[in-house]
């Protein structure tokens, strides 16, 4: 049975700290917005809904214990909607559409939600803690390393410079900018009201269109420190001792941006369209995760792309937009020379080095941006891919119908 | 009823207190055995059931408190238990550490009155008492030193000491194993007070009979860590920051810190009982692998028997040496003057010029002025030591020398010079000892007119800081010579290996095999920053090519030149050889010309990038785990080859001489404690494999392929005989 998409919205990405506008809602209330809009513009019976999977990274605190059935009944959906809370760390987002669109597919659920959450200014990065970097065991099994690590790892193993780097990401931002500026994110970013109706933000806060090869030199690379002092360059080269040393390439402007966000897709089986007077947009063709050596962790994608694709029966040429999460400029650089990928067909409207990556959200939203684009250039296929802490990679193929 | 040893004797005075005093007749140290274990029961037992008994004070009938485990018995049962089934092991492993649980469970108060030194189980024993008074004594030092030999605290040290005085402070307690001396101790909440020695048992008394608790503080309701625990925010970083140090300090080859590091986090989420539980099952597991094996052996049981004349011949009375003829005062000569001042020994130090001769002097100043700046000595004992160096030209001044040591040049014809000047005027029984790395010791003492006086006395570099002194027995060498350097190297504080007198002798075949195959390993176009890492993460404390640039390409080019001059018939070019040529040609003469195997410049080093070039990389380059075993392996088959080859006269001699020497991974115990290990048929299997992959300077000798086919070990029961008498 195929699983179509109806709908999709997302928040505008809001910075994750004190001063960032959705900084003052609760994860709760973020979470629940998407769900209130796709409702609202499908003038949906939410009692058929028959499930919300929905990612969150840190789902501890006020999003903890099932942060998905709160989140319905925050929305004001039917208290018959079920909600089911999923960590694949970066990936769970995605993962929230696949298991979503698995419900479907095997015939379980006529209608489901795949959507995310991260507030990441009210619920930090690393608050869930976890035995890969605390427990000794662990560390050590893994040659755990943080993340930043791994991407200057990543970077210097392929011999990407710091140029290369910096160029991918002013270009995120000149994407995003351009996109912003020609109205392509209309259609899905829905502005964020507060419990008394006052509108909290109508824009990505963190996209800076001046940015340039140039102004992003000036920035100090953020993990050489870490890296010398503390150690973790040396258990690095503990797994990749072909390496003379860690070449601290990565900062703040060549990362994904820390922001607050939320995004929901609505999918369901041509049965359900006909019920409930929805349109298919595009069709889940296939979706695959894959599992990789964890002190590297970021090159997942290719691996989870080759299985989805292979999965689809598909070839890397039929695939007309990608759309690979931009965790750090390396990421995407390694996945476009590893899989054969023009620049001018992935994140074509920018990414998260640009608008931020609200972790557990970021896998609904991209993948609603690349179907719009589908949508807004005639074009049939995307690929969408995230990579995932301790080595993973998630995707996912689509097809407009 | 205690049909045993009495260890522990047990007095009760008239206000009912208990005095338990640890006593291991026979014995000058209290070691912690089963028959302490039994006595100690015992003991707890009474104190328990006897109604008039108020308390108790564990204290000992020695100098020091307890030393800690009987660590000889401990490594010999090893193979007693080798076939025990998992739940008897378990134990076993957790008998002493049940032992002190009872004791401070027992419903009574005990208080450890702590008269000496209490390291290891004897400060675990301490722990576990409900109050803690220490000697306020320079000799009353306590700590958990395990660590050091591969093993962890396992009697409660890792889970009392984080409840006592947090996880934080408890971490580099356990992970560094440092002795702690009484103020800190008090500072540091791991004793409650000092006293003067004399006064501890008194004090500990008073504590009994004035505020006495049955409890210890983790047995209250409502205990918490202070500071809190694993998972505690104050702490989580701790362990993330932690576990990496630790990883990029140890490379992963040191399974006890890792395994302390468990025992603090997983043992701080649990109460006491199952927190010890998961004590035992890590020193179990730390205490039955190859590491701390080798490690209690090497370090420990051997290099004290090594101390103690393991190959002094019998029957020559104690030598003392008084006065020490040292010529050639470069950093050698410096250094060996400064360790012979330090232990009261008047030196006279010669060189060709006065100057040269101060320069020597000024080697040992230096070092004691750091000394006395970082308040470790006083002015005055610097004073005194400084006095007792004497820079001359004259060896009219060695005729009442006892021994001598020659540090001059390595060169065979500078060294013969020095003899025959200093057989003019030493007297007939003063042994003369040459300071080589390489050169052989029979011909060198053909320039004297009393060999059997000669003898050689390698020391490491820098003379003053490395702890062994390798022993070249020549061929007319004799047993009192032997004996009077043994000695003298004694009376240094240094630990001797003896070995026989062939090319290399042991210390530096062993590291050239190393060496000289990583040289090699460029050639063969296996990337340079892959030999260097791969090096390191073996435990090699510098990589090969940094290292060969430290000591400079001329050196080692030289040094191949006089060994094909010095052994013309069994020197074989070593694989490095061509490579070593190639650098000095193109005058990348080290570290010191800024350039070899590396480009030096003020922000450090880097890897010359032209070897690519002269090497071109291998399109497929090795795995780098057989990387990291070709480094250890051609090192552990060198070392079975001189042993094949009777350079050695024991395994004690390889296994100490390479760690403290050579730098032979102290993981490991020594190539021959690596290879009992590992066990002889993997061993040649894998030799083997490596041989084929990589070249024949892996290939196992036939000694190693016997002990395969016979089930032979070096150590233990299975041992081989070692063949005697010197190579053929």
């Amino acid at each position: 049975m195929d699983a179509f998409i109806f709908d999709h919205v997302r928040t505008p990405r809001a910075r994750g700290k004190a001063d960032g506008s959705l900084h003052e809602v609760t994860s709760v209330w973020l979470a629940s917005r998407p769900l209130a809009a796709l409702a609202d513009r499908s003038c949906l019976d939410t009692s058929a809904v028959e499930e919300v999977v929905m990612g969150c990274v840190n789902p501890v605190g006020e999003q903890g214990g099932n942060i998905a059935r709160m989140a319905v009944l925050a929305a004001d959906w039917d208290q018959a909607v079920p909600g089911i809370s999923v960590d694949r760390a970066c990936g769970s987002g995605l993962e929230a559409v696949a298991i979503a669109a698995g419900k479907v597919m095997s015939g379980q659920a006529d209608l489901a939600v795949g959507a995310g959450i991260e507030s990441m200014s009210r619920v930090p990065m690393g608050s869930s803690g976890g035995a890969w970097a605390q427990d000794p065991t662990m560390s050590a099994k893994t040659h755990f390393v943080m993340q930043g690590i791994s991407a200057d790892l990543l970077a210097s193993l392929h011999g990407q410079t710091r140029r290369d780097l910096d160029a991918y990401a002013a270009e995120s931002h000149r994407r995003a900018a351009r996109a912003w500026s020609e109205g392509r994110f209309a259609r899905s970013v829905v502005p964020v009201k507060d419990f008394i109706g006052l509108t909290l933000i109508e824009r990505d806060e963190t996209v800076r269109p001046e940015t340039t090869v140039e102004s992003l030199s000036a920035l100090k690379p953020a993990f050489t420190e870490m890296g010398r002092k503390y150690g973790y360059d040396s258990v690095a080269l503990q797994r990749y001792p072909q390496l003379q040393r860690i070449e601290h390439v990565h900062h703040a402007g060549n990362s994904s941006g820390i922001v607050d966000g939320a995004g929901a897709v609505l999918l369901g089986s041509a049965a359900a369209a006909g019920k409930h007077g929805l349109k298919p947009r595009a069709r889940i063709r296939s979706f695959a995760a894959i599992g990789s050596e964890p002190t590297l962790m970021l090159d997942g994608p290719a691996a989870a792309a080759r299985r989805a694709l292979e999965r689809a029966g598909m070839q890397p040429p039929d695939i007309d937009l990608w759309e690979l999460n931009e965790a750090f400029s390396t990421v995407v650089l390694t996945f476009m020379s590893v899989v054969g990928v023009p620049h001018e067909r992935i994140n074509v409207n920018g990414g998260a080095i640009a608008m931020g990556h609200p972790l557990g959200a970021s896998g609904p939203m991209i993948l609603g941006t690349v179907l719009d684009e589908l949508e807004r250039t005639g074009k049939g296929t995307a690929l969408v891919s995230l990579c995932v802490a301790a080595g993973m990679g998630t995707a996912m193929v689509i097809e407009r119908v | 009823m205690n049909t045993g040893t009495t260890v522990v004797r047990c007095e009760v005075d008239a206000d009912g207190i208990a005095l338990l005093t640890i006593d291991y007749p026979g014995k000058t140290m209290n070691v912690i055995d089963q028959a302490f274990m039994d006595s100690l029961q015992h003991c707890i037992d009474r104190v328990r059931d006897d109604a008039s008994i108020k308390g108790a004070i564990v204290t000992s009938g020695k100098e020091a408190f307890v030393a800690g485990a009987d660590l000889l018995a401990m490594e010999q049962n090893l193979d007693n238990t080798a076939t025990d089934p998992l739940p008897v092991l378990f134990e076993k492993y957790g008998s002493l550490s049940r032992l002190f649980r009872n004791l401070e469970t027992c419903g009574k108060p005990f208080v450890a009155a702590i008269n000496g030194t209490a390291m290891g189980g004897g400060f675990e024993l301490a722990l576990a008492c409900h109050h803690r008074v220490l000697a306020d004594s320079p000799a009353a030092v306590v700590g958990l030193p395990e660590v050091q030999l591969g093993l962890l605290p396992g009697a409660g040290g890792t889970q009392r000491l984080p409840r006592l005085i947090g996880i934080q402070a408890a971490m580099p307690c356990l992970l560094e194993g440092k002795h702690v001396a009484p103020s800190q101790a008090l500072q540091a909440g791991l004793v409650h007070e000092l006293a003067p020695p004399a006064e501890v048992i008194a004090r500990a008394k008073r504590w009994l009979l004035d505020s006495p608790r049955a409890v210890q503080p983790w047995d209250e309701k409502g205990f918490r860590i202070p500071g809190g625990n694993a998972l505690d925010p104050r702490v989580a970083p701790a362990f993330v920051v932690g576990n990496t140090m630790l990883q990029a300090n140890t490379y992963q080859n040191l399974p006890a810190p890792q395994a302390i590091q468990s025992c603090l986090y997983e043992g701080s989420l649990l109460p006491i009982d199952k927190a010890l539980r998961v004590e035992t099952k890590y020193l179990m597991t730390v205490a039955r692998g190859p590491v701390s094996r080798g490690m209690v052996r090497t370090l420990f049981v051997n290099k004290t028997r090594a101390e103690k004349g393991l190959h002094r011949p019998a029957g020559f009375p104690p030598f003392t040496s008084h006065k020490l003829g040292m010529i050639g005062a470069g950093m050698m000569g410096g250094g060996i003057a400064l360790v012979a001042a330090r232990r009261g020994i008047e030196v006279v130090l010669i060189d060709r010029d006065q100057a040269a001769a101060e320069r020597g002097k000024a080697y040992a100043e230096k070092a004691l002025r750091k000394q006395v700046e970082r308040g470790r000595m006083t002015a005055d004992n610097r004073d005194a030591i400084l006095a007792r160096i004497l820079p001359t030209t004259d060896y009219a001044l060695l005729r009442d020398a006892d021994m001598v040591v020659e540090a001059v040049f390595e060169d065979r014809a500078v060294k013969a010079e020095v003899t025959r000047r200093l057989d003019a005027v030493l007297p007939a029984d003063c042994v003369l000892a040459s300071n080589t790395s390489a050169l052989p010791i029979t011909l060198l003492a053909q320039a004297s007119a009393r060999q059997e006086r000669f003898i050689g006395l390698h020391f490491f570099s820098p003379a003053d800081k490395m702890p062994l002194v390798e022993v070249i027995r020549g061929k007319a060498t004799n047993d009192a010579t032997l004996a009077c350097a043994l000695d003298f190297v004694g009376q240094l504080k240094k630990t001797p290996i003896v070995v026989n007198d062939a090319r290399g002798f042991f210390t530096s075949r062993f590291i050239g095999a190393f060496v000289d195959d990583a040289i090699g390993m460029v050639a063969e176009g296996i990337n340079p920053a892959l030999i260097e890492n791969c090096a390191r993460q073996a435990g090699m404390p510098v990589g090969p090519l940094a290292i060969t640039d430290e000591l400079s390409i001329d050196l080692s080019v030289h040094a191949g030149e006089a060994q094909a001059r010095e052994y013309p018939d069994d020197y074989r070019p070593g694989r490095s050889v061509p490579v070593l040529r190639k650098l000095f040609d193109l005058g990348r003469l080290g570290r010191k010309a800024g350039k070899g195997f590396y480009d030096y410049d003020a922000s450090g080093k880097m890897l010359w990038p032209g070897l690519a070039k002269l090497y071109p990389p291998k399109p497929v380059q090795p795995d780098p785990r057989d990387l990291r075993q070709r480094i250890l392996y051609v090192q552990a088959v060198e070392a079975a080859r001189a042993m094949e080859e009777g350079v050695l006269l024991s395994p004690a001699d390889g296994d100490v001489g390479s760690i403290l020497g050579v730098g032979y991974p102290a993981y490991t115990g020594g190539p021959f404690c690596f290879i009992d290990g590992v066990g002889a048929a993997a061993f040649v299997a894998e030799a083997d494999r490596l041989a084929d992959l990589f070249g024949e300077q892996l290939r196992p000798p036939q000694l190693l392929r016997d002990m395969a086919s016979r089930g032979q070990t070096f150590y233990g029961a299975t041992a081989v005989a070692v063949r005697q008498g010197g190579p053929a």
